[in-house]
């Protein structure tokens, strides 16, 4: 939607025109969508379901045709392209590997309706399995193999033919945790190894952190940002990617005036802070605070440095997680305020306790009201 | 501890573990086996028993047997070269007496005509003129006397022949085989010898209804299959209609629609693309027609069923990854419907070869199916032994496709996998 994202008709591999998709003529699932993505690009489309994440990506692969709008593929229009002349590789959900053909006859799949010859057909499927390690299971049936090794299955056979962009429609989805942690880096690597073009798609944030260049955050149809993952977490332009995006607490208030990109702002259980003027109105308007955990102290003293806002709380309850502990703290009425700490500072702090707490006007962002 | 003391227990008791495994699993087995006794009863009485019971009947040799027994053992030790002696002449003498008294005579002669055209008269001549038991010694003269044919080596042949216990007269001549007078297994002549073509004809209208279901099925079972669910169930209310309708009743209808006087002509006619009515029952035609209307549902149903198991996302992944719509559907979506398509087309194929009614009704007298005669054998001419031995001929051929089937859907389900 704004900073980062913009990049040059030229350099583009896709892009999206004015895009908008409908399935009943009533509702749009993707709303006015712009879009580019360079060559080489790991670009995720991340949002909770019915966002049109989804549909977005069905409309780059061809399953659907948008209402209104134009995708370019190359600078070449592909909306009434149909999905087999794209050259486009897909991983599916469920992978999708064919039931009746082994992991071998998989993988050659793309090369042989090409009609390539058979000792290059050979020649490609031998060392793409050898990428997934799992040239010894190649007369295999995808039934016989476990959901990781599966999952690799469909990567393969995705990256066999040399695809100028490749889809994965969240391939991680039905994977545990651990396996899950491990597919990312290796996607990551293949990304890296071979500089491929991926559109992803998944509503698990910390898949998009852990893998993207860039991640579009989709709601309501509408692509709320792009940005790289760093900048989504720190810098989020509306309350929506400041929640969606990892732990955020949020205090509600009033803008009392704005003065070079910060704002004062009167919350609604009395006391105010200095926070940055990101998405405000104007003065007198109603805005949402956001404050990252982890950009937050505990005050031994009482007393805020100068310039640091400082507000009184009360301590609900500690949590220790091993590498860090975390307090939840009751804040201006906020009752799940989240404070990050070093492992064992939680140790002083008991249920009941009033502390003050401190926080840098920088780390504190003025948006959207919820 | 506790592994080493169960190891320790393995290696000194004395019940090894299968044993032990299946004795644990007795009671239960019992109980289940207790739950499907009234079934296994059922079949046993209604389909097992009678089906060996046909079988038997196919090879069993009885009436001679029972009729002649003096005959029987006095033919014995006859070679079959020459005509026999006069013990074989007494011994027949004195059995047709005895039968004429008891009235067995036709159960006798009913069989030997089988065996030998025009056999009946010989007995019953024989019977009837036989006023008394013959001169010891004379028996031959006798019995020349009254019939000739007495003296001809085929009409002991066929005595002989049909002496028994078992015989492979019946399944022989279902064959279209029989046995000449030196038991040489040879063709039957030409004016008997209906059976393979009439087994011919069961496979061929068999495999052609079989065909053209699966040709007319296949696309409305992809409809089904890929329709919204509250579509598709209305849909499937016309597929299964005709289940709920009597196969009297929809075969009738056939004739309704096709006689020459029916829908279909008269619609033609007036049109005008004929003037004389077309030529469409009580021919092949009327059969195919018929038998693949009243069939089609058992091949609907099956490759419904398979693919409604393919996910859409098989279609997809193909089309991403290259493949033009008709290539996809022939590399992927069609492989996946193979058991779907044995399934059905065994099911239709099967229930064509045992037709009855259906070509009785709308066929032509050469387009008659096995099962037409195996009826008439059992109710116009009782000829159980005949009847017997087509009907296992047909079921012998119905289980060998049964068993390639079986052995084609085993190896499909171990190159299938399981779907994901």
């Amino acid at each position: 939607m704004m900073d980062g994202g913009m990049v040059t008709t030229a350099q583009a591999l896709v892009r999206f025109v004015g895009v908008q998709k409908t399935y009943d003529g009533e509702h749009l699932v993707v709303k006015n969508l712009d879009l580019d993505i360079k060559k080489g690009e790991f670009v995720t489309l991340l949002g909770p379901s019915g966002s049109g994440k989804t549909t977005t990506l069905m409309m780059l692969a061809g399953f659907e045709v948008p209402t209104h709008g134009d995708i370019y593929l190359a600078d070449r229009p592909i909306k009434n392209m149909p999905p087999h002349k794209r050259d486009i590789g897909m991983v599916f959900q469920n992978y999708a590997l064919f039931p009746h053909l082994t992991i071998e006859e998989n993988v050659a799949f793309p090369l042989t309706v090409r009609k390539m010859p058979r000792s290059e057909v050979k020649e490609r499927v031998r060392s793409a399995l050898r990428m997934i390690k799992l040239e010894n299971l190649a007369h295999r049936h995808p039934g016989q193999l476990s959901g990781g090794q599966q999952q690799r299955v469909a990567l393969a056979r995705a990256l066999v033919f040399n695809p100028q962009l490749v889809l994965m429609d969240e391939p991680l989805g039905a994977l545990d945790k651990r396996l899950r942690e491990h597919m990312q880096l290796e996607i990551k690597q293949l990304h890296e190894t071979m500089g491929i073009t991926v559109v992803y798609v998944t509503h698990d944030q910390s898949e998009a952190l852990t893998m993207s260049d860039r991640i579009a955050v989709f709601n309501d149809g509408i692509v709320q940002q792009i940005d790289k993952p760093d900048a989504l977490y720190e810098r989020p332009v509306n309350s929506f990617v400041a929640n969606f995006i990892g732990e955020n607490n949020v205090l509600s208030g009033t803008v009392e005036n704005i003065e070079q990109g910060f704002c004062r702002v009167a919350l609604a259980s009395g006391g105010s802070v200095v926070a940055q003027a990101v998405n405000v109105a104007g003065a007198g308007a109603a805005t949402a605070l956001s404050v990252r955990p982890e950009r937050i102290s505990i005050l031994t003293d009482g007393q805020a440095p100068d310039g640091m806002n400082a507000l009184p709380a009360q301590v609900q309850d500690t949590i220790y997680l091993g590498d860090h502990a975390l307090a939840v703290l009751k804040v201006a009425g906020n009752g799940e305020f989240m404070v990050k700490l070093p492992p064992g500072a939680h140790a002083g702090l008991s249920h009941g306790q009033s502390v003050s707490i401190g926080f840098r006007p920088e780390d504190c962002r003025a948006l959207d009201p919820v | 501890m506790t592994a080493a003391f169960v190891a320790g227990a393995d290696a000194s008791s004395e019940v090894p573990l299968k044993r032990r495994l299946k004795r644990a699993e007795r009671t239960r087995r019992l109980k289940a086996l207790a739950l499907i006794l009234p079934l296994l009863l059922f079949l046993l009485f209604t389909f097992l028993g009678p089906i060996a019971g046909m079988l038997w009947r196919s090879v069993d040799d009885w009436e001679v047997r029972q009729v002649l027994p003096h005959t029987v053992a006095a033919l014995a030790d006859w070679d079959g070269k020459d005509v026999p002696g006069e013990p074989a002449f007494a011994a027949l003498a004195g059995d047709i007496r005895t039968a004429r008294d008891a009235g067995t005579v036709a159960i006798a002669s009913k069989r030997l005509n089988y065996a030998l055209n025009g056999f009946r008269t010989i007995m019953s001549g024989t019977a009837r003129n036989l006023k008394a038991l013959p001169e010891p010694g004379t028996a031959k003269d006798t019995l020349i006397g009254i019939n000739p044919a007495w003296g001809e080596r085929a009409t002991w042949a066929a005595i002989k022949g049909a002496s028994g216990p078992l015989t492979s007269f019946y399944l022989l001549g279902a064959l279209d085989l029989t046995r000449n007078l030196d038991g040489a297994i040879v063709a039957a002549p030409e004016e008997q010898a209906i059976y393979r073509d009439v087994f011919g004809r069961t496979f061929t209208i068999s495999l052609g209804v079989t065909v053209l279901c699966l040709i007319l099925g296949f696309p409305v079972a992809y409809m089904l299959a890929t329709l919204p669910t509250g579509q598709s169930n209305v849909l499937m209310i016309f597929v299964l209609l005709p289940f709920w309708t009597s196969l009297l009743v929809r075969t009738c209808a056939w004739i309704v629609v096709l006689q020459s006087e029916g829908i279909v002509n008269d619609s033609l006619r007036w049109i005008g693309l004929i003037d004389e009515p077309l030529r469409l029952i009580y021919n092949r035609f009327g059969v195919y027609v018929a038998m693949t209307h009243v069939l089609l549902p058992f091949m609907i149903l099956p490759l419904y069923s398979s693919m409604r198991s393919i996910s859409p996302a098989y279609m997809r992944a193909a089309a991403s990854l290259g493949a033009s719509p008709v290539t996809a559907f022939l590399r992927i979506y069609l492989p996946q419907t193979v058991p779907g398509i044995g399934a059905g087309s065994l099911l239709v194929f099967i229930l064509a070869i045992g037709y009855y009614i259906t070509p009785a009704l709308v066929g032509g007298a050469a387009d008659q199916m096995i099962s037409y005669f195996i009826a008439f054998y059992t109710t116009e001419t009782v000829n159980w032994g005949l009847a017997s031995a087509l009907g296992a001929v047909l079921l012998l051929a119905t289980l060998l496709l049964a068993v390639v089937y079986g052995k084609l859907v085993h190896g499909q389900q171990v190159t299938g996998g399981m779907k994901n």
